[in-house]
């Protein structure tokens, strides 16, 4: 262990620490820009200098791993000139706008100046004019302001896996672009404008709406996809102005997909901002009491199986908690969260989580994807692949149509064919399976969500067990979600119980008259137009599928503005908290379910949200542990059975518009314009339509 | 001055046959088997004991530096031959490359032997387009007959050698940045550590030496460590190609022996200084990133590493740049920063932005446009951008201009009076 002396304190580091580590080690605060912490060591800035007894030069501290008995002096006359030089540097041809600078009051620059810098400049010259770039909907940039870091670089090249971004030009003539004028293709590309240390890169949505300091900040969880992504939600006011990420090493790190951050335009538009009613054929506003009355009458009026309800993707588990336990006390039985008719065994947990957990890829060395395309579904789980594969010594396959997950990824085939050769143990990739340490299999919603899903699910079962993924430190297994209601509904139970009917058959119900009442939870991305004389409640934030077709709509709020809680694929339990108050007389969801409960004259057994969650955890303890992760006992799940042939299709056809939120916000719109749904495919251009 | 009997370069004018033929009957390619057959301890020490320093600038024990290349690795190492000669008043190695294009390649071999590579990759400066055609059919001929490839000279130690043109950066020629070029990536100079010699070419251990110094290589270890030693100075030991241009009678390159003085060098080779000694107004001992000299020092400086240093300068590359007192020297200065500006390769902060600030004060310092402040601001700013950034550039770039205000402030100071004087002229007009 390196012993190393820092303004004479001294300190033991583990061997390979960068000096820069060790003086954080010993609370030494080194001003930086371009090192960050996840991204390779550029040591470009040079802001970092500190003086090294025996060293000729000033060494730059983030490249230089300590040796023993190196003496650190970072406030040394000699560090603080250098120091104070390269500060002085960096400012000569920095434009001084910072009260016109988005970035103004969260400024690296700004506060290391204030920190580090000269009280005044000596520069007379002109300052250097560069060319903005458009880097599409998203990123805005101010390139006069770039300090050169090139951390943005460095991100989307190694984390991001999409080499768009370099440096083109030498010297002072070098630009930060994208080679070809043209928009990021990238998924993660958001995270660049909290990388810039610099107002160079920042968010076009959110340009010049408001001052750091002017928000309010609420840490909450993302629900547009099953990650659980933490982020931290600022907001003025009633509305949400923007969406960063907060640290958590085994969810998302420090990143979050641009459909997190950029989706929230979508929070104040198409929003149910008070009850509905269908009369005459066409939806007229209607008062709470009104349209509870009259639920509560239809649902009076029918027999508990004749009463069906669906929940959405984005419910939170108190709501759906709420809804089964109404309606089960009716006696109604077909209650289904899977909308998307995936196969999922809800009797064993270890069958529908992401066992291996997304932190856990990182211990893993052989991967086979089944159905899943991880970069839309869960881009940060496609970003744990892709940093685990930059480690080396990592495979992995796919079954399922070719997509590029920027990591080398060996197809086997596209349909069950291969899968039943693997669950035979066939092929090369079975030997390599077999010889691995760390094996895992994913199994994604896109083939599950079949008719043979069972057995697809039955096969990943097989696969997990012959090829040793099951031991007492380590679980192979995992179903990707792309739905961040999914795994609370399967935990709370929100499927058909005996007799019931899942999502098709309460669908095919509705159809031919057997289903009299559906309660539609949120639930979007079904096809409600066909459904007969049923009478459909809607229980949702957005005006979207749902709600057209409903003959009551009752509002509720978004994730955004409830405390509520959510369990992420991994089965990861985490609260999302109430940023700003939902618009006009839309309610809480639980809420709603009790007032409706109270208009039964049937109550329902608590009064407050705490209530309701403590009942909650007493029937379900899952919801007890708080971001806490306990592996879940292997079981049997699936069927037995070959897989049909046809390919494996995705869920997501279109990375940005994904959900109601999504589909009502107009930069998720600009966004999937451009790359059609494909990040791949070129934007359009002057010669289309 | 130097006995023809100890010049290694032979042919550096060109007067002879370069081909293989010709450069046999010039000596090369004699031997070679039995210095291999030596062993590897053997090559790296007689290197070592002659004494030998890099000739691309530096200055760097050769024998020491590769010493530092592993005794055993798992992994190929490379030799890597640094042709990217750029800097402005340099021309040894393109006529090494031209006229003794086997000196080099039987260096590779040898140099390559003490280090065990498996191969050599010569970068050679894109605009040395006809050089590098040469240097190619003299590497096909050295393939025709054995004496590189598998089983080199019969010594059955196996050796590729690779040509590789540039692009024309002057930054490729340092030795980090020509890797990343060698490897297609942009020439940037990358951190140190780690060293070349652990973490090289394609990650592999690799050395980086100058052309003339692996071409100096085969004399050494073919007449013996103790004869090269013999010349010049300790610790400055061997001959040294000097290129000497600018306001000479006739501009020439010349090996010499190190440590000869500077008059002597200028007007027993060069003819002299244009218009006499006493018209001599300063010398650029080495190479365009090297502070100038005054007269005053040119009458007895040695022309070697250590007596140059002592005179805050550098021996560099040894490009002898005269200016008779017709120059302007502040002009010629602030045409170097212009050139050092626009290769900077724009990585490091104090560089990039500090190279181009420090050109546009030196153009106002030409026309007098700036005040007497002006030139401590401009050292100071000097000093802030030399040693804070990873690669020597900024050093280099910074050097001449503090040579500059070291020795003719006088000058900078009468401009810059006459240039208000004008001024204030111009105004009462």
């Amino acid at each position: 262990m390196p012993k190393v002396t820092i303004d004479g304190q001294e300190i033991e580091v583990t061997p390979g620490t960068t000096m820069l580590q060790a003086c954080q080690q010993a609370g030494v605060e080194i001003p930086h820009f371009c090192y960050h912490e996840r991204l390779m060591i550029a040591g470009n800035c040079r802001m970092c200098l500190v003086e090294v007894e025996r060293s000729p030069k000033p060494v730059a501290s983030c490249a230089m791993p300590v040796a023993d008995g190196n003496i650190i002096h970072t406030n040394s006359p000699t560090a603080i000139k250098a120091r104070r030089g390269v500060m002085e540097m960096l400012l000569i041809n920095h434009p001084l706008d910072c009260p016109i600078c988005d970035q103004g009051g969260e400024c690296d620059l700004q506060d290391q100046a204030m920190a580090y810098g000269f009280d005044r400049g000596r520069f007379e010259e002109n300052k250097r004019a560069v060319r903005d770039k458009d880097l599409g909907p998203l990123v805005a940039t101010s390139m006069n302001r770039c300090i050169h870091c090139t951390r943005c670089i460095r991100f989307l090249t190694e984390i991001a896996g999409v080499e768009e971004l370099g440096a083109t030009g030498r010297g002072e003539a070098m630009e930060i672009t994208t080679y070809i004028e043209k928009a990021l293709g990238s998924e993660l590309s958001g995270n660049i404008i909290d990388l810039c240390p610099v107002g160079a890169l920042t968010s076009k949505p959110y340009s010049y709406v408001a001052r750091p300091w002017e928000l309010r900040k609420t840490e909450s969880v993302d629900v547009l996809d099953a990650v659980g992504s933490n982020i931290r939600i600022d907001s003025r006011g009633a509305q949400i102005l923007r969406v960063l990420p907060r640290l958590h090493e085994d969810v998302n790190e420090e990143w979050i997909a641009d459909k997190t951050r950029f989706a929230i335009d979508g929070l104040v538009r198409r929003r149910l901002d008070r009850p509905y009613v269908r009369r005459n054929g066409k939806l007229v506003e209607a008062e709470w009491q009104e349209a509870l009355d009259l639920v509560a009458d239809r649902l009076k009026g029918a027999p508990g199986e004749r009463i069906a309800a669906i929940a959405g993707d984005l419910c939170d588990a108190e709501a759906m908690y709420a809804l089964k336990e109404l309606l089960t006390g009716l006696g109604a039985t077909s209650l289904d969260c899977r909308q998307d008719g995936a196969r999922l065994d809800p009797g064993c947990r270890a069958g529908y989580l992401f066992n291996t957990t997304i932190a856990g890829i990182e211990r893993a060395d052989v991967c086979l994807l089944v159905g899943a395309n991880p970069r839309w579904e869960a881009p940060l789980v496609n970003a744990r692949l892709r940093k685990r594969y930059l480690r080396g010594g990592f495979r992995v396959a796919a079954i399922g149509p070719a997509h590029d997950l920027t990591f080398p990824v060996e197809r086997l085939g596209e349909g069950g064919e291969a899968l039943n050769a693997f669950a035979r143990g066939e092929g090369a990739w079975a030997e390599l399976l077999r010889a691995a340490k760390a094996p895992m299999i994913v199994l994604g919603q896109g083939a599950l969500a079949r008719l043979d899903g069972a057995r697809v699910l039955g096969a990943g079962r097989a696969i997990a067990e012959t090829f040793g993924m099951i031991r007492p430190e380590w679980n192979g297994f995992n179903v990707l979600h792309r739905a961040a209601a999914r795994v609370g509904g399967l935990d709370l139970g929100f499927v058909p119980g005996p007799g019931g009917r899942d999502v098709a058959g309460i669908l095919e119900g509705c159809r031919s008259g057997a289903i009299e009442l559906l309660y539609v939870l949120g639930a979007d991305e079904i096809d409600l137009p066909d459904t007969g004389l049923a009478f459909i409640v809607y229980q949702g934030h957005h005006g979207d599928r749902g709600a057209a077709r409903a003959d009551v709509v009752l509002p509720g709020c978004a994730y955004t503005e409830k405390d509520a809680i959510y369990v992420n694929t991994e089965g990861r339990v985490q609260l999302a908290r109430k940023a700003v108050f939902p618009p006009g007389e839309a309610r809480e969801d639980w809420a709603i379910l009790r007032a409706l409960s109270g208009a039964l004259r049937r109550p329902l057994s608590f009064d407050s949200l705490s209530e309701l969650r403590h009942i909650m955890r007493a029937a379900h303890p899952v919801f007890g542990d708080i971001d806490h992760i306990a592996p879940a006992p292997w079981g049997a799940f699936g069927e037995t059975g070959p897989v049909g042939s046809e390919p494996f299709a995705y869920p997501v056809a279109d990375f940005y518009r994904t959900d109601p939120i999504s589909r009502a916000s107009p930069t998720m719109a600009q966004c999937s314009e451009l790359f059609g749904g494909n990040p791949e495919t070129q934007p359009r251009t002057g010669t289309h339509g | 001055m130097l006995a023809d009997r100890d010049r290694v370069f032979t042919n550096l004018y060109g007067d002879h046959d370069w081909r293989l033929a010709g450069a046999q009957r010039r000596g090369d390619w004699e031997g070679t088997r039995e210095v291999i057959l030596k062993g590897r301890d053997w090559i790296v020490n007689e290197v070592k004991e002659s004494g030998l320093r890099g000739r691309g600038g530096a200055g760097f024990p050769t024998g020491l530096k590769w010493s530092f290349m592993p005794k055993e690795s798992d992994r190929p190492c490379y030799l890597v031959v640094n042709a990217d000669e750029s800097e402005p008043g340099t021309c040894k190695d393109r006529d090494i490359l031209r006229n003794e294009p086997h000196k080099l390649l039987e260096g590779c071999v040898l140099a390559g032997a003490g280090m065990g590579c498996t191969a050599a990759y010569i970068y050679i400066r894109g605009e040395f387009y006809a050089e590098a055609q040469r240097l190619q059919a003299a590497i096909e001929e050295a393939y025709a007959a054995g004496l590189i490839g598998k089983n080199a000279c019969g010594s059955g130690y196996d050796v590729e050698v690779y040509l590789h043109r540039g692009a024309g950066a002057y930054i490729c020629g340092e030795e980090t940045a020509l890797l990343e070029s060698l490897e297609g990536k942009k020439g940037m100079p990358r951190l140190k550590p780690p060293f070349p010699a652990a973490v090289g070419l394609y990650g592999c251990p690799s050395t980086v030496n100058n052309v003339e110094t692996i071409a100096t290589a085969p004399a050494i270890l073919k007449r013996g460590a103790a004869w090269f030693a013999s010349i010049g100075r300790p610790r400055n030991t061997g001959t040294k190609i000097f290129c000497i241009s600018g306001h000479v009678e006739q501009p020439c390159n010349v090996e010499e022996a190190m440590s000869i003085p500077l008059r002597e060098l200028i007007e027993r080779h060069a003819g002299g200084v244009r218009g006499g000694w006493d018209n001599l107004l300063s010398v650029i001992p080495g190479g365009s990133s090297t502070p100038c000299l005054p007269a005053s020092t040119c009458d007895n400086v040695l022309m070697d590493f250590d007596s140059l240093v002592a005179e805050k300068s550098g021996l560099g590359t040894a490009a002898v740049i005269v200016m008779d007192k017709s120059t302007d020297i502040v002009r010629a200065i602030a045409r170097l920063s212009q050139f050092y500006k626009h290769e900077s390769c724009g990585q490091c902060t104090p560089c990039r932005e500090g190279a181009g600030w420090v050109w546009r004060v030196m153009e106002r310092m030409v026309a007098g446009n700036a005040s007497v402040a002006e030139i401590d601001m401009l050292y100071e700013v000097t000093k802030e951008i030399e040693g804070h950034t990873i690669c020597a550039l900024a050093d280099g770039a910074m050097w001449p201009v503090q040579g500059l205000i070291r020795h003719f402030r006088p000058e900078m100071e009468r401009r810059i009076q006459e240039y208000r004087a004008a001024a204030s002229r111009k105004a009462a007009e």
